[in-house]
């Protein structure tokens, strides 16, 4: 064949074979998915009910299978007492599994630390749990894609295929992940995708004595969950990451990060 | 059932201590093997930028310890994989890297990087060592009385010969420009490799020591900086070792001696080559010591200059926490002393070792404080984190991430070097231009 027959040939099979690949439409899974059902979970926490009794992180731990002794957690309830000076202190002992039942507070290996009370500006509890990101970091680096993010908006993992290198656990802003200590992959919260995918409420929302934890639909309008986010001031955590949380916070104080 | 999951430990609990306000799931994750990781990374790169600077660039100076970098780097990539293998949690899946590779994660990139230069680093060696392969195919063939040794050799010089047999001056040449065509692509895959590494830290927005667009740009330069010094500091014992077995007839000592039928080169001899290219790779570790100084200190400084939010707990890490790591073991004994040393003039074998050996410590203290430094303040900035390395394990999970691990890695390449050098002998002396 010659150079120039080559070359005629080849414009010739291209130009054709590109009008024939543009006739066929292209449809991911997920477009297909996201045509149905409108359905985009989100978690609301109300600051102004939590009492850090930790019934939530006791029923998580017990739902889901994560060793009651073992110093991990899906979920955790902060301790914040702001004292008059401006300074903030924390702790969180053993995810408030137990509850607050001490005035000291945790400070790991500088001990127990009390607040005299006239010092105290302001104290509240902080209950939290994975954010289920829109974008969430950990899906971004993941390096064999076994976190995933479902179309409904739910970041799960996928224990039979995490390798367990923990670049999720970097990867991740807010400290929800760890390893499970059994299953020896990476581990966080599902908003209890088995339970809520069936039309149920996750565990710790079940668990809550005074409704500081709701979980819903945030497409549906009629949602008390959408409701809330869409009437009411609430506010997300560390923001500047980018990660577009969907976990939303009523009566949210700058110190929490 | 209840008494066994009471003494649950989780990952990470043996060896992080605490102190204030923590995350409840906060451990120090990823501990010695990850310092080892982008360390060993490094040793690879850096030692084959050193073979490329007479492959590619015609420094005829550092022409004998070139061919000795190119083997020992070759000695070096299987090792860069050992720390990921050791501290995955799911060693087994490993492989899941390169058969989905999820390609938004930094990560999953190393497979593929890793592997493309494995092959150039493999391909270099074998048009290096083509001649020298076929030569000992001959040889060990019309040999009558082979010894054990070298009936073991003769099938896989015949194997990696891959049947190309053609010694004629035509094809030499032509190995000779793939050599520089490879070495030249192999320097940027190299930097590529390290860079990436870097790319790794550099790209978790959640650390605020690791996230700058610097970080990849640091690890190429230290990276190189460490592969020199470590071809210097081996090459120097190397070189000591077959001086003492010279001069006393060890054969067992020098393998490939023994591969070239025991051609023994004179102790004088070997004493002038050892100076010279010592020598003369210690000024080309200063130049690269200059740009990854440089870089780092700039770092810093932008970094207190800016004075972000993270600053505040940042600057707790390095002038506090981490001040005796940073500054007298990083920047003083790693940095400063070893690059005084090089700098004197009147410059002897045995400083330029000692110098290479501190920039090693140094590198290996840079890599130690990015990677535990960077995870030593809790994500709230309100608390830290300290690790302690496991000297004495008391199960796997502490002898892979603890000091055994780390020695593992650590003499892994000079175990593989030694029986990679009785097939490509590092120490040869060729009069071709390779």
């Amino acid at each position: 064949m010659k150079r120039r027959d080559f070359l005629k040939n080849t414009a010739v099979f291209v130009a054709g074979a590109s009008v024939s690949v543009s006739a066929l439409d292209f449809i991911t899974p997920k477009e297909l998915f996201a045509a149905n059902p409108q359905l985009k979970w989100g978690f609301l926490v109300d600051t102004h009910k939590c009492v850090g009794c930790g019934f939530c992180v006791k029923a998580c731990k017990t739902e889901n299978d994560i060793p009651f002794e073992a110093n991990v957690t899906r979920t955790w309830v902060e301790r914040y007492v702001i004292k008059k000076d401006g300074d903030v202190v924390m702790d969180s002992p053993k995810g408030a599994r137990d509850g607050f039942t001490t005035k000291l507070l945790d400070q790991n290996h500088s001990g127990m630390t009390l607040v005299p009370e006239n010092e105290i500006a302001q104290a509240f509890f902080v209950p939290k749990l994975c954010n289920h990101c829109t974008t969430p970091a950990c899906v971004q680096v993941c390096p064999v894609g076994a976190t995933y993010q479902t179309a409904d908006g739910v970041v799960l993992v996928d224990r039979s295929w995490c390798i367990g290198c923990g670049y999720c656990i970097m990867g991740c802003p807010y400290g929800v992940r760890f390893f499970h200590p059994v299953e020896h992959v990476a581990d966080k919260c599902t908003f209890c995708y088995h339970r809520i995918s069936k039309g149920g409420d996750t565990a710790c929302a079940q668990a809550c004595p005074f409704d500081a934890r709701q979980i819903g639909n945030l497409k549906d309008p009629n949602d008390p969950v959408a409701q809330a986010v869409l009437n009411q001031r609430v506010g997300v955590l560390r923001d500047e990451y980018g990660t577009k949380p969907n976990v939303y916070y009523i009566g949210l104080n700058k110190e929490v990060r | 059932m209840v008494e066994q999951v009471a003494q649950m430990v989780v990952h990470g609990e043996a060896w992080t201590i605490k102190d204030l306000f923590v995350l409840p799931n906060e451990y120090v994750y990823w501990s010695i093997q990850i310092v080892m990781y982008p360390y060993m990374t490094g040793l690879v790169a850096g030692a084959f930028v050193l073979s490329s600077l007479y492959h590619v660039f015609n420094v005829e100076r550092l022409k004998e310890i070139a061919r000795y970098a190119l083997v020992f780097s070759f000695a070096l990539l299987p090792v860069a994989m050992m720390p990921l293998m050791l501290h995955l949690m799911q060693p087994l899946r490993g492989i899941h890297v390169l058969m989905t590779p999820h390609f938004t994660s930094a990560i999953s990139a190393f497979g593929i990087v890793f592997m493309t230069y494995a092959c150039i680093v493999a391909a270099e060696i074998w048009f290096v060592y083509r001649k020298f392969i076929v030569e000992s195919v001959h040889r060990l063939n019309n040999k009558q009385d082979r010894s054990g040794l070298e009936s073991l050799l003769l099938p896989i010089y015949k194997v990696i010969s891959l049947g190309a047999m053609d010694i004629s001056k035509e094809a030499l040449d032509s190995d000779h420009k793939a050599v520089k065509f490879l070495a030249a692509l192999g320097i940027p895959v190299a930097c590529f490799l390290h860079g990436y590494a870097g790319f790794i830290f550099g790209s978790v927005k959640a650390n605020a020591l690791w996230m700058t667009p610097l970080m990849p740009v640091i690890f190429i330069c230290s990276a190189v900086v460490s592969g020199i010094a470590l071809c210097i500091v081996s090459y120097y014992i190397f070189m000591e070792i077959r001086k003492w077995a010279a001069k006393r007839g060890k054969n067992w000592l020098l393998p490939d001696a023994l591969a070239q039928g025991g051609t023994a080169i004179p102790v004088e001899q070997l004493r002038s080559i050892q100076e010279h290219e010592v020598k003369m790779t210690s000024k080309y570790l200063l130049i690269f010591m200059t740009a990854a100084i440089t870089l780092e200190i700039l770092d810093m400084i932008f970094r207190g200059y800016t004075a972000v939010k993270s600053w505040d707990a940042l600057r707790m890490v390095i002038y506090e926490h981490d001040f005796m790591k940073i500054f007298v073991y990083q920047y003083g004994l790693g940095n400063f002393l070893p690059f005084l040393l090089l700098l004197v003039p009147g410059l002897s074998t045995r400083r330029a070792v000692i110098a290479s050996i501190l920039v090693l410590f140094g590198v290996f203290m840079m890599r130690w404080n990015v990677v535990i430094g960077g995870q030593a303040f809790s994500l709230t900035f309100a608390g830290f984190m300290e690790y302690h390395l496991p000297i004495i394990p008391h199960d796997i999970e502490t002898f892979k991430e603890g000091l055994g691990g780390m020695l593992s890695v650590i003499f892994a390449p000079f175990i593989i070097f030694y029986f990679l050098n009785m097939i490509f002998p590092a120490f040869m002396s060729d009069d071709e231009a390779h």
